[in-house]
Parts: structure tokens; sequence; C-alpha cells
């Protein structure tokens, strides 16, 4: 503790920006008054790499030097790790089917839709873009050959902020135990964890979720540093690089929801503590918050709405997103039929239309040649609402009796009775009591009769919304609703997705509840009828926040519709960290070139049992600190670690790891690295506060020499370990694990590695 | 003697308002308690389950562990009422009632252990006493009146330990008692098990433990295949055997050792093993699962499996099959219940029974001519039942095959694994996703967006659904937000140095937060991420909780906030009581369906459009 207040005297007559970083304690006329001696023997000992090297030249100005040594090390090999056979293998793996694809689509400019936003693949398109990639490999399944095509620029972009990650890992453990060596332990576990290697190499949204992540925390950290001297340049410089990540991060993926709770669980912390603080006065308190509301909510909020604004400026032509989204935003891209459409104006009988439900994300009326299955109401065919353009959306309007030909078609009026007939199976859209097969409160509806000839039942009322009787019906632009003439319910798409029998499409009923909802309202998309004249329609063009807010709503519902497949093998949350199972990248065969996504076994079970060791340390020090034994004031200082910064790395590994458990959605695997990245810092801060501990165990001398030897021992476990796993990494050929001969022979820990 | 000169005394005292709010809790309760003499609602399967109880079978349930039903057993099974023949309705539903109506002065106390007054307490008794929603979960065989009765008297009890003067026995009799009804009301949430394994005679379904093309039962039904296939192929004209994907009465096959000819389980039973040859007869038509040299329907190259149908044309049964459980290593060498994966080889051709997919979503059950380990399926045993006696009728039999499913226990087996075993399977097994006609999402309790439709006379308007009293739900609302406002301001407050209130007023206050928020939140928030179907009866003990914040933060208000217009207080809360008392009186018809009321008047109670209530057509 002297010495460091003597560096930052020190240095304060030279350079007073290095001091934000070494005056960390709020009271440092108590540390002045409590030197203690061994703390700065301590420190020395702390930096076992810089002894050798920088020589006895000044213990003062070598203090920042090492830890400038460790980084630069620290860079290098976390860099050379990821970047080492970064084309290997020249054909495309797992999801870089998806990822790739979408940056083709961003390069091509063709509208897609994807549960992501889309900062991400912004990115890799950007990266493929300037390393010279045209966006013309389709990206068709795993496995296909890159050949001529320049993938390495996206690959080596993602391996970039993969990367970063050890460097900030490393950063952020340094700021929060302020000991190099656990920031060190840290580094070298995810530099050599063959998992963080893989998961950084390929082209996929994980490596720059997780740069943002960690970017965010690493602001947050350096920000609370700077708290004894708010408002001053570097304080609003960590604050707005938090609040750009937090944007980046939630901009990539939905997980980044995770960090932003942290940041702002720590920030709620934080505006505590200076509420508290009776000698700011309320006005002041009142400039901190807004300060934090606008670094950290506004400016994150402009940059996500910006990533949007983007993204919508750039995909400006039909693709094969276009039916998630309301035929008002069909009409923005070119090369879609609602683009500078033109059809009949008015709805007319004989006309072959498509009809679109209007809640959100709500899809075509669909209907096909299968049946509802037994015990599912009646068994007939299913009528459902289907998010694709497809035939099987096309509907014949026809009057209750059989139309007579005329030579101009009668118009569709409010209050007309109809019959809708589906043109590809000849069954009228038809209702009857029968619960609706998912929403029970509502009745079923179903296709029923053959050639246009059914019951009472097929016959629906047609009333446009706001309208009076006798009002035509506007294509695109009326809102439209049917009553089921019998029964008196309305037609409804319940936004439920059917089970399999149902082809996972989404659920309509018929709704006995009148209240005008979206979900009861259907516009005319399609109208065709060569018996009238196209007349060229000028769509209200949607506004951006109506645009934003309809992607949003259809990306949660396609991030819920991600349900687990019965026969799928799901991953379960509690197999990640003991690292139960891995996923295949690439290759199953001896013959084809195999990388296996996998966790160095022996890094992911050093965090895990660093997770228990912690508590356990935790609560020996509360207890021993809560029944007041008198400590030294070294321990004091180790169990503030602990509490603080652990605590603080504790809860941002429950809050990326915990959530998993209660959602719905199919779970990989990969979803766990943002919380093996806490999970790895917090272990740097256990083990680095245990070994410095070693003294509680043997006398002064001997104890050095544990606590050098244990963090040998880690360090050298870690480098074998990865000497063995490398190859999962970097890629195998040859026999399986299980054979002799293999480059993974023995290594086979588990019987649910599949490598 | 100076001793004979004592007088024999017996002091008491009595609360008259307890005993008096206790009073009208029974009367609300348990007045016309048979009426209506149908089973209403979910009583059809608490009733079921009571049945099995009383015949002291063992059964699998799917709603919660057992002390609930236990309980209802117990009511139904007291010697006095069993004088009457057969169980009547109203001796049924006593036990539920009586639980119900004890949550009122419980209330009461409990918000006197909260150091409120007793102004405070008859108001919160008020509030329960005029739940409609309590009134009627409580008037009828279900679980949840005793479950809060049990929660309630865990909190109360508990209170009374931190409350009793310290060192005294009573004390820790209360902290017992605290514990008991914990163990008793709290786990009632947990949801369903089914254990134990196959005998000879079992009466079981059989899934395909198969990923593709869907998870299906073994199934048969009335219909036989057809002569001549479209393509010309001919079949054996039996019955046909399908895999269906839904859970159906024509599911279930008994299983039939071939050298006996009953189909009872014996006692003890004799469990099914490894190796063994077993019938398989399908549960409503009576037919042996056969299997013979003709081609299947769908897939020729296999052999066709049918419900064997003596047609006399020279076509032999070949009806048995040989048990092979799949991963008897990991498991046991006995047939147990969704563990066991088994293999079912056919004997006379050693073809393994499969699942092949059609065209159709429901596929078809086939026959692979060879044994090849990895084209096999595995067959799980998902539900055991027992079978009755052989040559029952027809309806007989559905109505069994309805009813919940049992078995009965290998009596070897100690208390402990079965114990662990029903508890793991409690909490592993995954509910069905379907929704019922009246089921709710949390969110829409808070506003009581939904009610339950209980029950409608059989031929005029009378009804009774489950419809919280609107007033005191908004009272009880309002209370909570009302809480968390003041609370986050005195928090900001105190936090600035300002000290609004004397220490102890502020750890009432805070106490009376963290235990009737914490209440309310505990029993809330985790439906929240139940994926399972929700009613709106969840809610309720959570909402007891808020009835007990309102007064005591009524309380707080009037001593530590109002100064002056104390008695305007007074009126505007007398002003509540009588409006929860107006719309409690309004909805009473709807909560004892008496009287009968016009098809007007029900659409008048209409207050929310969300809200079902059924009307006749005349």
């Amino acid at each position: 503790m002297e010495k460091e207040e003597c560096i930052s005297q020190w240095h304060k007559t030279r350079d007073s920006s290095i001091v934000r970083n070494r005056k960390v304690f709020p009271s440092p006329e108590q540390t002045h008054q409590s030197p203690i001696t061994p703390e700065s023997k301590i420190k020395q000992d702390d930096t076992p790499c810089s002894n050798g090297s920088s020589g006895d030249f000044s213990a003062r100005g070598s203090a920042d030097s090492p830890n400038q040594l460790l980084l630069i090390v620290v860079t290098g090999l976390s860099f050379a790790t990821r970047l080492y056979k970064i084309t290997e293998p020249p054909h495309v793996c797992w999801d870089e089917t998806h990822f790739g694809k979408m940056g083709s689509y961003y390069i091509n400019r063709t509208f897609f839709f994807d549960v992501h936003p889309p900062l991400g693949k912004m990115l890799i398109a950007l990266a493929g873009y300037m390393t010279g990639y045209d966006g013309t490999f389709p990206f068709v399944k795993p496995g296909d050959k890159y050949e001529h095509h320049n993938y390495w620029g996206m690959r080596g972009f993602c391996a970039m902020l993969g990367s970063f990650l050890p460097i900030f890992a490393y950063l952020i453990v340094q700021e929060l135990s302020r000991s190099h060596t656990a920031a060190l332990i840290t580094a070298a576990l995810l530099i050599f964890d063959t998992g963080c290697i893989t998961i950084s190499q390929y082209i996929l949204l994980d490596p720059i979720l997780m740069f943002f992540i960690m970017a965010a925390v690493l602001g947050m950290v350096k920000f609370n540093q700077q708290s004894s001297r708010p408002f001053t340049a570097p304080w609003w410089l960590w604050l707005v690089l938090c609040g750009a990540a937090l944007a980046g991060a939630l901009g990539v993926k939905f997980v980044g929801l995770f960090v932003i709770l942290l940041v702002g669980l720590n920030t709620a912390g934080d505006l505590w503590r200076i509420l508290g603080d009776l000698s700011l006065s309320l006005v002041d308190v009142a400039k901190h918050f807004l300060a934090r509301v606008v670094g950290l909510i506004l400016l994150p909020l402009f940059l996500y709405v910006l990533v949007f604004a983007v993204h919508f400026a750039l995909l400006n032509k039909s693709g094969p997103g276009d039916g998630f989204f309301s035929s008002t935003f069909q009409s923005r891209l070119i090369g879609n039929n609602l683009y500078n459409v033109s059809m009949p104006e008015y709805l007319a009988y004989g006309s072959t239309i498509t009809v679109k439900n209007l809640r959100i994300a709500g899809g075509y009326l669909h209907s096909h040649w299968h049946l509802y299955p037994e015990g599912v109401g009646a068994k007939q065919q299913q009528v459902t609402a289907y998010l694709h353009k497809d035939y099987n959306n096309m509907w014949l309007v026809h009057k209750p009796d059989n139309d007579t030909q005329s030579q101009t078609p009668d118009l569709v009026r409010h209050g007309d009775i109809i019959r809708l007939e589906h043109k590809e199976t000849t069954r009228n859209l038809h209702s009857h009591l029968h619960q609706a097969p998912l929403t029970k409160k509502h009745f079923q509806v179903t296709g029923y009769g053959i050639n246009g000839t059914g019951d009472t039942n097929d016959l629906w009322q047609v009333e446009v919304c706001g309208g009076r009787r006798g009002d035509l019906v506007k294509v695109l632009r009326s809102k439209v609703r049917f009553l089921h003439k019998a029964t008196g319910c309305v037609l409804y798409s319940s936004g439920k997705t059917l089970p399999k029998w149902g082809w996972e499409q989404v659920e309509v009923t018929c709704s006995p509840y009148l209240k005008e909802t979206p979900s009861s309202q259907w516009n005319i998309e399609d109208h065709i009828n060569p018996r009238l004249p196209n007349i060229s329609l000028s769509l209200l063009k949607p506004n951006f926040l109506e645009i934003l807010l309809e992607s949003h709503i259809v990306m949660i519902r396609g991030n819920s519709g991600l349900k687990p497949k019965d026969n799928e093998m799901n991953s379960k949350p509690w197999h990640w960290p003991i690292n139960y199972q891995g996923l295949r990248f690439s290759g199953v065969n001896e013959t084809e070139y195999r990388v296996y996504l996998l966790g160095n076994p022996v890094v992911w079970w050093i965090n895990l049992a660093s997770l228990g060791l912690y508590l356990i340390m935790v609560a020996v020090s509360s207890i021993a600190i809560q029944r007041g034994i008198s400590l030294q004031q070294k321990r004091l200082e180790h169990s503030d670690i602990l509490t603080g910064g652990g605590g603080l790395l504790l809860l941002g590994w429950l809050l990326h790891y915990a959530p998993f458990y209660v959602m719905g959605r199919v779970l990989y695997y990969h979803h766990y690295f943002p919380a093996m990245l806490f999970s790895s810092m917090l272990t740097g801060v256990t083990l680095d506060t245990l070994l410095r501990n070693a003294d509680l165990l043997l006398c002064q001398p001997y104890s050095d020499w544990l606590q050098r030897g244990g963090q040998m021992v880690l360090l050298f476990t870690v480098l074998h370990s990865f000497y063995m796993f490398h190859p999962l990494s970097y890629g195998m050929t040859g026999p399986l694990a299980h054979e002799p001969g293999s480059a993974m022979a023995g290594l086979k820990w588990m019987d649910s590695w599949e490598f | 003697p100076a001793m004979l000169q004592l007088p024999l005394v017996v002091t008491a005292r009595l609360d008259l308002v307890l005993v008096l709010v206790t009073l009208l809790s029974l009367w609300t309760r348990l007045g016309g308690l048979g009426y209506p003499g149908a089973v209403v609602f979910d009583e059809v399967y608490y009733g079921q389950f009571l049945s099995l109880y009383m015949k002291r079978t063992f059964f699998i349930d799917d709603s919660g562990p057992p002390l609930g039903h236990a309980l209802l057993a117990l009511g139904g099974g007291l010697p006095w009422q069993r004088a009457a023949a057969g169980l009547s309705v109203w001796s049924l539903r006593l036990l539920p009632a009586l639980g119900g109506a004890l949550c009122v002065p419980l209330g009461y106390l409990l918000v006197l252990e909260l150091r409120c007054s007793h102004l405070s307490a008859l108001g919160a008794a008020l509030l329960l006493l005029l739940e409609n929603s309590l009134i009627v979960q409580s008037r009828f065989m279900l679980l949840e009146s005793l479950l809060i009765f049990f929660v309630l008297l865990a909190f109360f009890s508990y209170l009374r330990f931190l409350n009793a003067p310290g060192r005294c026995w009573s004390r820790y009799g209360w902290l017992l008692l605290s514990g008991v009804s914990c163990a008793a009301g709290g786990l009632s949430r947990v949801t369903r098990g089914q254990p134990l394994q196959v005998a000879f005679g079992s009466q079981v379904t059989l899934r395909s433990s198969a990923p593709r093309p869907v998870p299906c039962w073994l199934h048969s039904h009335k219909a036989n295949y057809p002569i001549r296939y479209e393509n010309g192929r001919g079949s054996s004209h039996q019955q046909q055997v399908t895999c269906y994907g839904f859970k159906d009465v024509n599911n279930w096959w008994i299983i039939k050792d071939p050298a006996r000819q009953e189909l009872v389980v014996d006692s003890p039973p004799r469990p099914v093993r490894h190796g063994d040859i077993i019938q398989l007869v399908h549960g409503m038509t009576s037919r042996l699962l056969n299997s013979h040299d003709v081609a299947a329907p769908m897939s020729p190259h296999a052999q066709e499996v049918s419900g064997y149908i003596d047609f006399n044309v020279s076509m032999a049964t070949q009806n048995l099959w040989r048990l092979e459980i799949y991963n008897r290593e990991a498991e046991s060498e006995e047939w147990k219940t969704i563990v066991s994966e088994v293999r079912l080889v056919h004997v006379n051709t050693s073809a393994v029974l499969k699942v092949l997919a059609g065209s159709d979503v429901t596929a078809v059950a086939e026959q692979s001519t060879s044994i090849n380990l990895c084209v096999c399926v595995c067959l799980n045993i998902v539900c055991c039942h027992n079978y009755p006696r052989s040559g029952q009728e027809q309806k007989e039999r559905e109505a069994e095959l309805h009813s919940p499913t049992h078995i009965d226990v290998d009596r070897k087996i100690s208390f402990w694994s079965k114990f662990t075993e029903l508890q793991w399977k409690m909490l592993t097994v995954k509910q069905e996703e379907s929704e019922h006609k009246y089921s709710s999402a949390p969110l829409e309790w808070i506003a009581m967006e939904t009610n339950i439709a209980y029950w409608l006379h059989p031929s005029s308007n009378a009804q009774i659904h489950l419809i919280g009293n609107p007033v005191s739900w908004g009272v009880a609302n309002l209370s909570l937000l009302a809480y968390q406002l003041l609370a986050a301001l005195y928090l900001l407050r105190r936090r600035r140095g300002f000290r609004d209130l004397p220490d102890g007023a502020w750890q009432r206050f805070a106490s009376v937060g963290l235990l009737c928020g914490g209440g309310w939140a505990v029993n809330f928030l985790p439906f929240l991420l139940m994926e399972r179907t929700l009613f709106l009866y969840h809610y309720l003990p959570a909402l007891c909780y808020l009835h007990l914040l309102s007064p005591a933060l009524l309380e707080h208000i009037h001593t530590h906030l109002l100064r002056t217009s104390r008695h305007v207080l007074g009126v505007c809360t007398a002003a509540v009581l009588l409006s929860v008392f107006l719309s409690y009186w309004t909805f009473c018809p709807l909560t004892y369906g008496n009287p009968e009321l016009t098809a007007n008047q029900l659409q008048a109670l209409k207050w929310r459009d969300s809200w079902d209530i059924l009307y006749r057509r005349r």
C-alpha cells in the first residue's frame, strides 16, 4: 500500500494522467496512516516475470513496465492462438452457413429476416466487403467448399475481435483485484481455452457479441475507478465507451440484455452510494443521475436505433424475409410484388386474393392438403396462418350461392356475405362449434366441402373496420374482419404455433370475443382479377419507428418460436459448466477434417472448482469479520476484493447463465461462453487471493514458495492441457479418439464428447 | 380448611370480534354446502383420486403432492359420515370449506401479530370474509383453500414464534407448527409423478422412444386393413395397428402371460423381466398383438402387425413377443415405467416391432424383417394401469380406462426410495402443453381479466363462477402500489438523512411490507416462469397477503402520515368497506349459484368484456 501511494505521488509529479489508474482507495488518508510492510513485499513478489527481466533498475519505475510487458505478451499470444490456421478448414463450418449467408445478403442488399439484431451481421458483411468478398458464395450448407471466394476476411475479423477477449479480461481483473497475477491467471485461462479459440475463429456472432460484452464490462470497471473524479474527461470517456459497447452488445444478440442488466445494477448501486453521500447537494446528485441516463441509456439507445436505420437503408431489395412483415413494410422493398404495385383497387367477387393478418408478424391465411388429427376438433382440413409467400395462400371470393358470371364483376361491400374458397384444394373456409386446437376458448376453423359446395357454416360476413353498410373494400388499405355467419364469431389468428401435425404454422381460430384487435383484422394483400383494370396503388409508406417496432416484435416472435423439437438432442444448461458435451463444427467421419467446439476441460473444471472455492472463501471471511475476529489489514483488503470485484464477476456469471434455465427456446452449448468469460475472471481473482493467503498455512519463506509454486503449477497445467487438446480447435484428421493412433487417443475423458 | 374456601373459577378472555368473524366466516362458507348436488369443475378430478385413496390403491397423480388428497379422503372417511350409503357431497366438501372458513380468523390473528390494531385486524378479516373468489374456492372439493389455510397458518405460527417472549417452551411449539404447516402447505405446488414397475396383468401404453417421425403410442382401433390396397396388394384384413401421436383410450394394452388365461395382476404382482415371453391384449377391442408374413401396408418389405382376428383362413396366431429391455445394464432387469427402454421381438420370426414413417403424420407400426440394432425402436412405458377383470362390459372398461392411472404398489420398496422417486418425478416430469378453456396467464390475474365458470345449472341460468370481489381486488392492488411508492419515498428520504419516522415505526413499516409484500411476491412471481397451464385460483394465496397488507398500510397512514383530517380517512375507509360489501352482495348469485338470474341481470354482472358468463338460449 505504501508503495502504491509512493508510486502515485511519484507519477503525479511527472504525468497526472497515469494517476487515475492508481488512485483507487476512497480514503487515502487512512491508507497513509496504516502502512503495512509485508504488503509491499508481496507486491514485489507478484511480478515474478519482471524480476528477471527488469533487474534491479528502479523498484518504483518498473511497476508499470511489467504490466505493459505482460500486456504485450498476452496480446501477442492471444492474437497468435486465434489467427493460427484461420483459413482452415476451407469449407463452411456450422452456423457460418447462416451468418455468412446473411453477410452476403448485406453485400447484395437483399432483405432477409433473422431473430438477432443486425449489427453483428453488418460488421461481418463490412469485413467481407473490405477484404474483397463479393457476396456471391451461396453458403448453402456446412461442408461446402469456399474455393476461390475470399472468406478469410470475415473469419479474420471475428478472430480479431475474439483476440481482444483475453486482453479485456486481463485489464478488468487487474482493475478489480489490483493484482498482476490474478490478471495473468485469467488471461492464461482464456488464451489457452480451446473453446474460446474455436468459437472465435469462424464467421459467427459470438466473438462479436463477447467483444462488446467485455468492452462494456471494462468500461464499467474503469468508470467505477474514476468515481472519485467525476465529470473529468476520462470519467466521461469511460462512461461513453461503456454505453457504446452496451449498444453494440445488444445490437448483436439479445443476450446483450444481460450485460446491460449487470451495468444497470452496478450503476444503481453507484447512484445509491452517491445519494447517501450527504456532502453532495441534491443538484450534484441530479447531475450524476442525468449523466448516467445520457451515457448509459440515451446514447446506447441512439446507437442501437442507428444500427437499425442503417440496416433498413442498406436492405432495400426484396428477399426471403418479406413474408414476415406487414404489407406496408413490404412495399418499401424493390422487387417485392407490393413495390409500386398495381392491382384492382376494390375487392370484387371472383377475385383471387391473399389475406394477411394485421397483427405484427401475423401470417397469410393458409390451408393445405392435411387434416386436423384425430382428437383435435373435427377431422377436417387444416386452416393456418403461414408467414411465407406460398401458392397455398390463395383464396377465391365467391357469393354464397354459386356466382352468376356477369361481364363486370360485382364489388364486395361492407356487410356482404361471402364464401372463401381455397384455390388449391377447393375447400371452403369453414368454422363450427368445436374447440380450436390450442386456444380452447375459440372455435376451430377448417377447410370443408369440395369444389366450392359446402354448407351454411362456410358463410362469412365482410366488415370493414370503421366502415358503413355499402362501403367498398379497398385492397391493402382496408382493415377487414370476417364474421362467421352461423356462430357469430370472428376470424382470428392467435399467434400460437401449432405442433408438428400443423407443420409449425400459426393457429387460426374463430373468436367469440368480438373486440377489435389486430389479431382479428385482416387485409387483402394480393388481388388478381383479370376482368378489372389494374390501378397503381401508392401505399402509405410506414415511418421509421413503425418499422423498428415491427421488426422487433417479429424478432421476439421468431426467438420464442425456436422451441426445442422433441426429436432433437437438446443441450441443458447444467451440461455447460461441467463441459458435458460440445458442438460439431465440422466433419464427422475419420476421413474428414474435424473441428469440435469444446472447452479445454482442465480450464473449465478449474473454473467450476473455483466457483465453489470462491463461495467458501467469501463465507469464511464474512463469518470471520462478522464475529469480530481482528484481521490484518492485508486480509481485510483481500476480503474486500473478494466481495467487491469477485461479487461483481459472480453477478455477471449469474446474469449470463441463470436466465437460460427459464428460457423456453432451444439451447446450445455455445450459449455458455459469455458466462464462461466471467467465470474465468472470477477464477483469476479467487485463485490469486487463495495463493496470496498461503501464509495462513505456512510461515514466511515457505509460504512465498508455495505461492510461487502454485502459480507455476497452475500455468503449467493450463499450458499442458492446451497442448493436449489443441487439435480440437486446430483440426483433427484420421481415426476417431476411441481408436489407437488418433491424435486425441486417451483424451476422450467423457463418453459424451464426440470426437 | 382454606383450600375448600377457594371458588372454582374459570377465567376466560374472549375476543368477541374474533368470534363474530369466525361465525360469519363459517356461515358464508358452510351455508348450503350441499348445493349444487352435482360435481363441479375439478371436483371430478379430485373426486376420483379420493375414491382411490379410500380404496387404498396407490395411484399416480399429476396435480400435487398427496397430502391434500389424503386430507380430503380423511374428511370423507370420518366414521359418522360413512353411515350414509355412499358419500354425500356435503361431507366431501366439509373439510375444504372448514379450511377456507378458518382462513378468516387466521387473517385477523395475523394482522394482530403484525402489531397492528384490532381495527386493522377487523378490516383484514372483512376483506377476506367478503372475497367471493375465496368463498367459491373453499365451497368445493378443491385443494386451494386447504393450501391457503396451511400457508397462513405457517406464516402465523412463525410470527408467533418471533414475537413470543424468549425462552418459553410454547415458542418452540409455534416454530414446530410453522414447520409442519410449511411442509403441508408449501409443498402442494409441485406437480405430478409416476413410478413403479410393470407386472403381468398391468395395463400400459407403449410409446415409441424413437425421435422419428413423431413420439407416438402403439395404437389399435376397430378398423381392419383393407382386403386390397390401392396398388392391388393384399392384406390380412385383420385389425389395424398403428402408432398414434395423441393420448387416446385406444392406446391401452394389457400385458398377458401366455401360459395363463386371466388378465388380473397377482398379489404380489409378478414383475415382467428381460427375456420374458408376453402377449399384448388391446384394451378396448381385446385383440392380441400379432404379426405374420404378410407385407405391411406402407412398407411392403416389412411384416404386417395386426390385432389378430380369426377368419378361419388357416392363418395361425403368431402373437408371442419376447421382451428385451434395452437399457437393462443402466437400469434394471425388471420392466419399469418410463425408465426402461424395451424392444419387442416377435418369437416366430425374430423380427422386431418398429415404427416406420408413413406419408401421414400418424405413422404405422410395422415389423422389420431382420434384427438390426440401429433401426430398432425402443418402446417406452408411459403409464401403468391395473386391469380389473377380464370379460367386463365394454362401457365399464372404457370408464375405467379414462379414470386416473394407478397401480398396485410393490410392498417391498422402502418408503424412502418410493418417496425420493416420487419427488424426483414430480419435479422432472413435464406437463403436456395444452390450454384449458378457462386457463389464464399470471399477468391477467392482477386485474382479474378472466374468470372460471365452475358450474351451470342443467336447465336454468343459475351458475357458479370463480370471480373475485372486484372492489377488494382493486383495494389490494392499490395498497400494493401505494406501499411500494411510499417505501421508495421513505427510502430515498432516509438516504438523504431525513428521518420521517421514528426507528421503531420504520422497522414495523418495513417488516409489514417484507412479510406481506414478500408473501405476495413468492406466491405470485414463480408462476411467471412456469410453463404449465395455470388458472385464476393459483393467485388466491398471493391475494390473501395483499388483503393483510391493505389494513396495515391504512393504519400506518393513519398514525404516521395524517396529522389533521383523520376523520376523513375514517369515512373513506367506511365507504370502501361498504362498497366491498355491496360488490360482494352483487356477485353473490354467481358465488352461491343461487338465486337464478335473468339474462339481463347476468349481462349487467359482466363488468369486464373478457369475463365468460354463460347464458342459456331460450
